[in-house]
């Protein structure tokens, strides 16, 4: 095994439980941070990717062209990479996140969709970006289906491929077997991107580098979607305990979580009820706020909107579904109640959808 | 002789040309299809073409062009090849209406702006996401002026074919002007989301509006539940999945309230399954569009009787 090269996504991941309100203040103590820790690649753009600011997944508090061009302000050695979810963001704001300072763009799809990303590698790579293929809900499919998926981009021109575990559902052998099939199909490098919902997060990650991943993300306190990734500074500590460490400074890490980012967290992530939910059910981690805002709403449990979606198979960005589904939840339970019917038992019933 | 009939051509055996196809054969109206022309020989459009006995190229625009008799022509290729295509069908004084996200001549959606592009030779009709969701911002706009709209669309992976997977900026690009131009809020957005989820899921729109200032809920609900029925007209299957709601929400200008309206558009089933709303929905505007061309044309050759 090789020491991993490290992202660190805290500024683009983490923007989900900030609400996508970080400041330009707090970008730079981050990024500078992680830069001066020896991190190499700082992802920084709205948490679902550039042009994310919307009414679905809730607007920036501040430009994330403005977060981009202040996080490479302060970097010596890190490279600034940008997310970009084709169907949300286009190759106009790509561009301008490179007149900002971005050297990295991670492409990401469907991991069923990887043939929308043609046109977006295809003007990376003539921007001279280093460009990565984000393949998401990877859980959903199986190993060899995603080789297929990643030859394509692979053939658009990726110079890595991630393995991206949005749902937080897999567990180490699903990682592995997902690495082990890109490395061996694939010519080029291949990434992992865990979500801790069901407490893998780490596991996962080693499971995806003993099965020859070359890049792993991770977030400062694990601040992202859901329950959170992999924290960059727990990674950083077990990569060196392994003799794999790529040159981190892991009491710079440390601190940086301790002082840096966990004062400007709204709450820590952790595989509370609702996020071991989102594992369990196999959904986007970044349902998890808009679910429970619905719950309230509706008054449903929002475990019980989760599940729902993950039976009616819903993928990354589909927030807008939730809405649908706590409707039609409220209107069963409504139509249960008019008829005088007593209710199903509920922890019965819900296991029944799984 | 005066025919009775107009005579159109379809450019593109894809999904959305052969769902075009299959509308003009089942119920032709004053259009007669002439011709369908694709690239591809192999092309199951094309081979549906020949069993229903309709004229087929596989030459792309060519034979289109060497037919003076053509009126009509629609577009079904990709945003790039309209662009080359949209200038010798002006040469060729040929009437173009455009289903891709070129959007070289103007934006018409039917029910908000059908007769105002009448004197055009190249109209636009944005995406199929557009023609679902720009009519009801439209409505929203006529009851108070809109300040911001932003649509969500998804739609099945089978029904999203190679022509909207390659243009998918243009789609998201092309359709938020659409919303500006047409259903005239001051910005737009436009999300589209593919599902690969088998049974396919039927074609679903959300649409939020955000007005300038205070506007009446009730006026909004029934502007909208008119629109809704005005657009049923043409594609039965375009229906709300609850009322209009509204939703505070944190925006750019404080918390605000914002209308959430849910869209599903069940297909025709015409050439892919009903849960192609998608395809039924470009093509039934394009449907309506040819026949306002048509019903033009035909009444300027009486007039020269």
């Amino acid at each position: 095994m090789k020491p991993p090269r490290i992202t660190d996504s805290s500024l683009r991941d983490g923007s989900h439980p900030m609400r996508h309100q970080f400041t330009r203040d707090q970008i730079r103590a981050v990024a500078k941070a992680l830069d001066e820790a020896g991190v190499p690649v700082i992802e920084v753009s709205h948490g679902d990717g550039l042009a994310g600011s919307s009414i679905q997944y809730g607007f920036s508090g501040t430009s994330e062209m403005d977060l981009i061009a202040e996080a490479r302000s302060v970097c010596k050695q890190a490279k600034i990479a940008v997310l970009l979810l084709p169907g949300i963001g286009t190759v106009k704001e790509l561009k301008q996140a490179v007149d900002c300072g971005a050297h990295v763009v991670r492409i990401a799809t469907q991991c069923t969709e990887a043939d929308v990303s043609q046109q977006h590698f295809g003007i990376a790579r003539k921007l001279g970006l280093e460009t990565v293929g984000f393949l998401m809900m990877a859980h959903m499919r199986p190993p060899q289906f995603l080789l297929e998926q990643a030859k394509l981009m692979e053939s658009y021109g990726a110079n890595c491929i991630y393995i991206v575990d949005s749902a937080g559902a897999m567990l180490p052998q699903d990682a592995a077997e997902r690495v082990k099939a890109l490395k061996e199909g694939l010519s080029i490098q291949v990434g992992f991107h865990a979500h801790n919902n069901l407490g893998l997060a780490i596991g996962n990650s080693l499971a995806a580098l003993e099965a020859g991943a070359e890049q792993i993300d991770g977030c400062l306190r694990g601040l992202g979607a859901g329950a959170g990734n992999a924290p960059t500074e727990l990674l950083a500590t077990v990569l060196d305990r392994m003799g794999l460490n790529p040159g981190l400074n892991i009491y710079k890490l440390a601190d940086a979580a301790e002082y840096v980012i966990a004062p400007m967290m709204p709450y820590q992530p952790i595989p509370n009820r609702d996020a071991i939910t989102i594992g369990y059910a196999g959904v986007y981690s970044t349902f998890l706020l808009h679910a429970r805002r619905a719950g309230e709403r509706y008054n449903i449990d929002p475990r019980d909107i989760l599940v729902e979606l993950g039976r009616r198979k819903a993928m990354a960005g589909q927030e807008d579904w939730i809405l649908d589904v706590a409707q039609d939840l409220a209107k069963a339970r409504d139509q249960q109640k008019a008829s005088g019917k007593t209710p199903a038992k509920d922890s019965q019933e819900r296991t029944v959808y799984a | 002789m005066i025919s009775d009939r107009v005579k159109v051509a379809i450019l593109g055996s894809g999904n959305i040309g052969s769902d075009l196809m299959c509308k003009l054969l089942r119920k032709p109206g004053l259009m007669e299809l002439a011709l369908l022309a694709g690239i591809d020989p192999a092309s199951d459009g094309l081979a549906r073409a020949r069993t229903e006995g309709v004229r087929t190229s596989s030459q792309g625009i060519t034979e289109i062009l060497e037919d003076p008799d053509i009126k009509i022509v629609f577009e079904a290729t990709s945003a790039k090849a309209h662009v080359r295509h949209a200038k010798l069908l002006r040469e060729a004084n040929k009437i173009a209406i455009d289903l891709t996200p070129a959007a070289i001549g103007p934006y018409v959606v039917p029910p908000a702006n059908l007769g105002e592009h009448i004197d055009q030779m190249n109209v636009n009709l944005i995406t199929c996401g557009g023609q679902a969701t720009i009519p009801l911002v439209y409505a929203v706009s006529r009851t108070a002026p809109v300040r911001y709209a932003e649509m969500v669309s998804t739609v099945a992976s089978k029904s999203a074919g190679p022509g909207t997977r390659q243009n998918i900026d243009e789609f998201t690009f092309t359709t938020a002007r659409g919303l500006e131009a047409v259903g005239r809020a001051e910005h737009a957005k436009a999300i589209i989301i593919l599902n690969p989820a088998e049974p396919p899921i039927l074609m679903r729109n959300t649409v939020y509006v955000m007005p300038k200032g205070d506007f009446n809920e009730q006026d909004v609900v029934a502007s909208v539940e008119k629109m809704v029925a005005e657009v049923q007209e043409y594609v039965p299957g375009y229906r709300l999945k609850s009322e209009p709601l509204f939703d505070l929400r944190d925006t750019p200008d404080g918390r605000k309230t914002v209308i959430v309206i849910l869209l599903e558009v069940e297909g025709a089933g015409d050439y892919l399954p009903k849960y192609a709303g998608n395809l039924d929905i470009m093509t039934s505007a394009a449907y309506r569009v040819g026949e306002m061309f048509a019903q033009k044309i035909l009444s300027s050759q009486g007039a020269l009787v």
